[in-house]
């Protein structure tokens, strides 16, 4: 299986579970349903993490969605979740 | 062109949009373009006490681009033909 272009990469990686980091220091992880070469994403059963300095304290709020499209602007990088 | 298509299979159903400015707005979907900008029919603002400009709207365009994420319902979405169609537009967009 050759892969020549970056987002052949993630091709590989549809209907899988995915980490998509954001700007604004969000993160995401979900099960890779659709992209394209914006980086716009669907993902299913995704958990968002928000991070946020509260009084020089780490705080991180959780969200979940079951569906969600994120448009491909705020996307960073996109690859395996570390834990699995 | 995947989501332009994407999104005029969900029209007429209702979606929540998350803009950049944290603003939430829940409402049927009227519309969509080939940059995703969208038209939103009977919008409620999912936190309005801190978006109260936004009370006595009910029809609005949005910009594509101040958008960051659209919620949908699973059973808005088949799943099956979703991923077909991205492998097809990975296909496409290699050449």
């Amino acid at each position: 299986m050759s892969s020549d272009s970056p987002l052949d990469l993630l091709k590989l990686n549809l209907d899988e579970k995915v980490y998509v980091k954001l700007r604004g220091a969000r993160e995401l992880t979900g099960t890779l349903q659709a992209f394209d070469s914006h980086c716009n994403i669907v993902l299913s059963d995704a958990v968002e993490t928000i991070y946020e300095l509260v009084e020089n304290e780490l705080k991180s709020t959780k969200r979940e969605a079951e569906m969600i499209f994120v448009r491909g602007d705020t996307v960073t990088l996109v690859t395996t979740p570390s834990d699995q | 062109m995947l989501f332009f298509s994407f999104f005029k299979t969900l029209v007429d159903q209702e979606v929540t949009v998350e803009l950049k400015n944290d603003i939430e707005l829940k409402g049927t979907l009227k519309s969509v373009d080939q940059f995703l900008n969208l038209k939103l029919d009977n919008i409620s603002c999912s936190n309005e006490s801190r978006y109260p400009h936004l009370s006595s709207v009910r029809n609005i365009f949005i910009r594509g681009s101040t958008v960051r994420y659209v919620y949908l319902d699973k059973n808005m979405v088949d799943i099956n033909l979703l991923q077909d169609a991205a492998r097809r537009e990975a296909m496409s967009a290699k050449k």
